[in-house]
C-alpha cells in the first residue's frame, strides 16, 4: 500500500484538511501541537487504497522539539510515496522555508496553499504556475475549511504519487543534515511570485483584539465570556436532559419491565437496577456533554485561546507556569487527557511536569456531571449556579496552590513565544464532526468502564445474597466500614465511599454507582440523596471528587507522557492528600460553625 | 546607529530588527516565526502586570515575554 505523509506548520488547517480528505473526525484546534498522536486513515486515491498519515505540525524540519523529531524519525524510517505539505497562503512569507526544506529531501511533494479564502480577503495573490516552476513541485491552492479546490488537489496528488519514484529512507537519512541556502532562495521566490500588501489588512482581527486584549478590560471580558458560555450550555442543555430522562424511563417502564417480568429476581436486578439504571443515569448527561464540547470546539477553533494565554501569562509566571499552561487548564475543562498530551509543545521538562501536575485539578466534563447531579439533589435552583461557580473557583485554587508549592522543584526558564492566529469561525461541518466524535467517545467509555463499573458495584452491594442490599453486611458495606476512620472526619459515609472508589476509574461511574447503590434513578434518586445527605456532607463529597485523581485514563496519560512512575505516584498521592485536607477543613469548620 | 531593546518601544511604535541574541533552539523558532535581521517589527500592545508583549513581524502576530524581547535589539524607531 502506498503511503502519503501530511506535513505542515501549526495553524495551517492541516487537521481540517485531514478530516476533509479522510472523512474521519480528528480533533481540530487552533493550538499548536494538538494533533500530537499520529493519526492515519485509509483513503481511495486514483484507484488505489492509500494510507494517509497526519504528522505533527512543525515550523522547521531541522528543529529539535519533540514534534520536529517525531516528523524526522518518521521520514527516516518509513517509505513515503508522497508528501502533502500544507502552508497557510496568507503567511507564505515565513512558511515557504518549510517547502524548501522538504523539497531538498527529494521526496515527491505536493505543496498545498491552504486558507485560500482568508488569503483572498486580505489581498494576497499567488502566481501558482510560477511558484510551481521555481519550486520544482506541483502547487495547489485550496480551502480545506470550505472544500474549495480539494478535488483538484487530490487528482494532482494521485498523478504526482504515481509518476515519481520515491527515494529510500536510507538516502533521506543522509539528506537530513544541513541546509543554509534556504533563506536567500525563499526571499527570491517570494519577491518574484507572491504579491503581498506590506501590512496585512487584518482589520477585523485587530479591532477585536483592541477590545478583548485591552490592558484592564481583557481579563474581565474573558471571565464574563466564560460565564455566558456556561449559562448557555446549562439553559440549552436542561430541556434536552429532561427529554433523555423521559425516554429512559419510558423504555424501562414500557418495554424492559414487561419483557423481564419472568426473569429470575437476581437477573432482573442486575439488568435493570444495575446496568440500566447505572448507565441510564450517566446517559442522561450526554446532551449536556455534547453541547459542552460543541461550545469548546468553537472557542478552541476561534483563536481566542491564544489570546487567553497572552492575558494570563503574567499571573501564571508568578506560579512557575506560563500562559500556555492556562490554556491547557481551560482545555482540561473538557477532558484532562488531551490537555495533558497538549503539554508536548513545552520543551523544558520541569515546566512540562509542573503543568501536568496541575492539569488534573481542572474540573473536567465528567466531574461536571457528578456536580450537576449532586447540586440538583441538594440545593435549590437559585443556589445551583453559585455552588457550581464555587467548585470552579476551588479547581483554580487547587491548581494555584499546587503550582506555588511545587514550583521550587520544577524550576525552568523556558522561553515564552507564541503565535496569535487571526480569528476564525469553525464551519458547521467541523462542529457536527466534533459533536459526533464526543458521543461515540462516550459510548465507547460507556461500554467499557461504565458497564463494568456498575456491574461490580451491583455485585458488591448484593453479595452475600442473604442480607439486605447495600447494608453494612454486604461486601460494599465491609469496605465502607474499613474506610470509615479516614472518611468519617470528612463527612463521607460507606455508600459514598464505594462511589468514590469506582470514581477512581472514571468519574461517570460515580453517579452510575449511586443509582445502583440506592437502587433508584432519575428524580427519586435525587430525592433520596437529598434526604440521606445534608448540604455540608454533599459539598465535602464534591470537593473530594473534584480534587482527587481525575480518572484512570488521565493517570495512564500522565505516566506515558512523563515516562516516570515516581511522577505518576506523586500526582496520585498529592491529589489524594490535598482532597482529604480540603474536605476535612471544609467539613469540620462548617460543623463548628453550626451548619 | 542607535540601537535599543525591543522592550523600549511603546505601543504602536515600529522599528527595524538589528540583532537577535538567542541560543540555537530559540533562534530557530524566532526565525521560523519571521524574526530576521532587517525586518520591520511593530509593538502592538503590552499585557498588564509586566506581562508579555504582542508584536507584529510581517504578517504574523507573536506574543513573547519581556525576557525574550530583551534579546532583540532594534533601531530606527518610529510611530506607525
Amino acid at each position: 500500500m502506498k503511503r502519503i505523509a501530511l506535513l505542515g506548520m501549526p495553524n495551517t488547517g492541516k487537521s481540517t484538511l485531514f478530516n476533509r480528505i479522510s472523512g474521519a473526525s480528528a480533533r481540530v484546534g487552533n493550538w499548536p501541537g494538538i494533533t500530537v498522536d499520529l493519526m492515519s486513515a485509509k483513503i481511495l486515491l486514483g484507484g488505489h487504497i492509500v494510507e494517509l498519515v497526519d504528522l505533527p505540525g512543525i515550523y522547521d524540519l531541522h528543529g529539535f522539539s519533540d514534534d520536529e523529531q517525531v516528523v524526522r524519525h518518521f521520514i527516516e524510517q518509513n517509505e513515503i510515496d508522497l508528501v502533502m505539505l500544507t502552508l497557510n497562503t496568507s503567511q507564505l512569507d515565513r512558511q515557504l522555508s518549510l517547502a524548501l526544506q522538504v523539497r531538498n529531501l527529494g521526496l515527491p511533494t505536493l505543496l498545498i496553499l491552504n486558507m485560500a479564502d482568508e488569503a483572498r480577503r486580505s489581498g494576497v495573490t499567488v502566481d501558482v504556475a510560477s511558484m510551481s516552476v521555481q519550486l520544482g513541485m506541483p502547487v495547489a491552492m485550496l480551502s480545506a475549511k470550505y472544500g474549495e479546490g480539494c478535488q483538484e488537489a487530490l487528482i494532482t496528488a494521485a498523478a504526482t504519487m504515481n509518476r515519481s519514484p520515491h527515494p529510500a529512507p536510507e538516502q533521506l537519512r543522509a539528506h537530513l543534515q544541513t541546509d543554509d541556502l534556504i533563506e536567500r532562495e525563499m526571499d527570491a521566490i517570494m519577491a518574484s511570485s507572491v504579491q503581498m500588501p506590506m501590512q496585512m489588512n487584518d482589520a477585523l482581527s485587530a479591532k477585536i483584539d483592541r477590545i478583548v486584549l485591552h490592558p484592564w478590560l481583557g481579563l474581565p471580558i474573558f471571565f464574563a465570556a466564560l460565564y455566558v458560555l456556561f449559562q448557555f450550555i446549562f439553559t440549552a442543555g436542561q430541556p434536552l436532559q429532561n427529554g433523555v430522562a423521559w425516554i429512559l424511563g419510558y423504555v424501562r417502564g414500557g418495554m424492559l419491565e414487561p419483557w423481564l417480568a419472568n426473569a429470575p429476581p437476581w437477573l432482573h436486578g442486575l439488568l435493570l437496577d444495575g446496568i440500566y439504571n447505572g448507565v441510564g443515569t450517566v446517559a442522561a448527561f450526554v446532551p449536556l456533554i455534547v453541547l459542552f464540547f460543541l461550545v469548546m470546539t468553537m472557542v478552541e477553533d476561534s483563536g481566542y485561546l491564544s489570546r487567553a494565554a497572552f492575558l494570563t501569562d503574567a499571573l501564571m509566571a508568578k506560579m512557575g507556569l506560563d500562559g500556555r499552561g492556562f490554556v491547557m487548564l481551560l482545555m482540561g475543562f473538557g477532558c484532562n487527557v488531551p490537555a495533558l498530551m497538549g503539554t508536548r509543545v513545552m520543551r523544558s521538562r520541569p515546566l512540562r511536569l509542573l503543568t501536568m501536575l496541575v492539569i488534573p485539578f481542572s474540573l473536567c466534563s465528567a466531574r461536571l456531571q457528578v456536580f450537576v447531579f449532586m447540586i440538583a439533589a441538594l440545593f435549590t435552583p437559585n443556589q445551583a449556579p453559585v455552588i457550581l461557580l464555587a467548585l470552579y473557583v476551588m479547581s483554580f485554587l487547587a491548581t494555584f496552590t499546587t503550582a506555588l508549592l511545587f514550583k521550587g522543584q520544577f524550576q525552568n526558564n523556558e522561553p515564552f513565544l507564541l503565535e496569535l492566529p487571526p480569528y476564525r469561525f469553525p464551519t458547521t461541518r467541523q462542529i457536527v464532526m466534533r459533536g459526533w466524535h464526543e458521543v461515540s467517545h462516550f459510548l465507547r467509555r460507556a461500554t467499557k468502564f461504565i458497564v463494568i463499573g456498575v456491574v461490580l458495584v451491583w455485585a458488591l452491594t448484593h453479595f452475600p445474597g442473604d442480607v439486605p442490599p447495600a447494608s453494612s453486611y454486604t461486601l460494599a458495606g465491609m469496605i465502607g466500614n474499613a474506610l470509615a476512620p479516614i472518611l468519617t472526619p470528612i463527612g463521607i459515609d460507606g455508600k459514598l465511599a464505594i462511589a468514590l472508589i469506582f470514581g477512581f476509574v472514571a468519574k461517570e461511574i460515580v453517579i452510575g454507582s449511586l443509582a445502583v447503590i440506592y437502587g433508584l434513578s432519575g428524580d427519586p434518586l435525587m430525592q433520596l440523596i437529598g434526604q440521606k445527605l445534608d448540604w455540608v456532607q454533599g459539598f465535602s463529597f464534591m470537593l473530594f471528587t473534584l480534587i482527587y485523581t481525575p480518572c484512570l485514563s488521565a493517570i495512564a496519560t500522565l505516566r506515558n507522557e512523563s515516562k516516570s512512575n515516581a511522577f505518576m505516584w506523586l500526582s496520585i498521592l498529592w491529589s489524594l492528600a490535598l482532597a482529604w485536607v480540603v474536605s476535612f477543613v471544609f467539613y469540620q469548620s462548617a460543623r463548628l460553625l453550626g451548619y | 546607529m542607535q540601537c535599543n531593546l525591543l522592550t523600549s518601544l511603546t505601543s504602536g511604535e515600529q522599528a527595524t530588527i538589528r540583532s537577535i541574541d538567542a541560543e540555537e533552539g530559540l533562534f530557530q523558532r524566532m526565525t521560523a516565526m519571521g524574526f530576521r535581521i532587517g525586518r520591520q517589527i511593530e509593538l502592538v500592545r503590552r499585557a498588564s502586570f509586566s506581562g508579555p508583549l504582542h508584536v507584529r513581524v510581517g504578517s504574523t502576530d507573536v506574543v513573547l515575554r519581556q525576557t525574550e524581547a530583551r534579546r532583540i535589539q532594534v533601531s530606527d524607531t518610529r510611530p506607525t
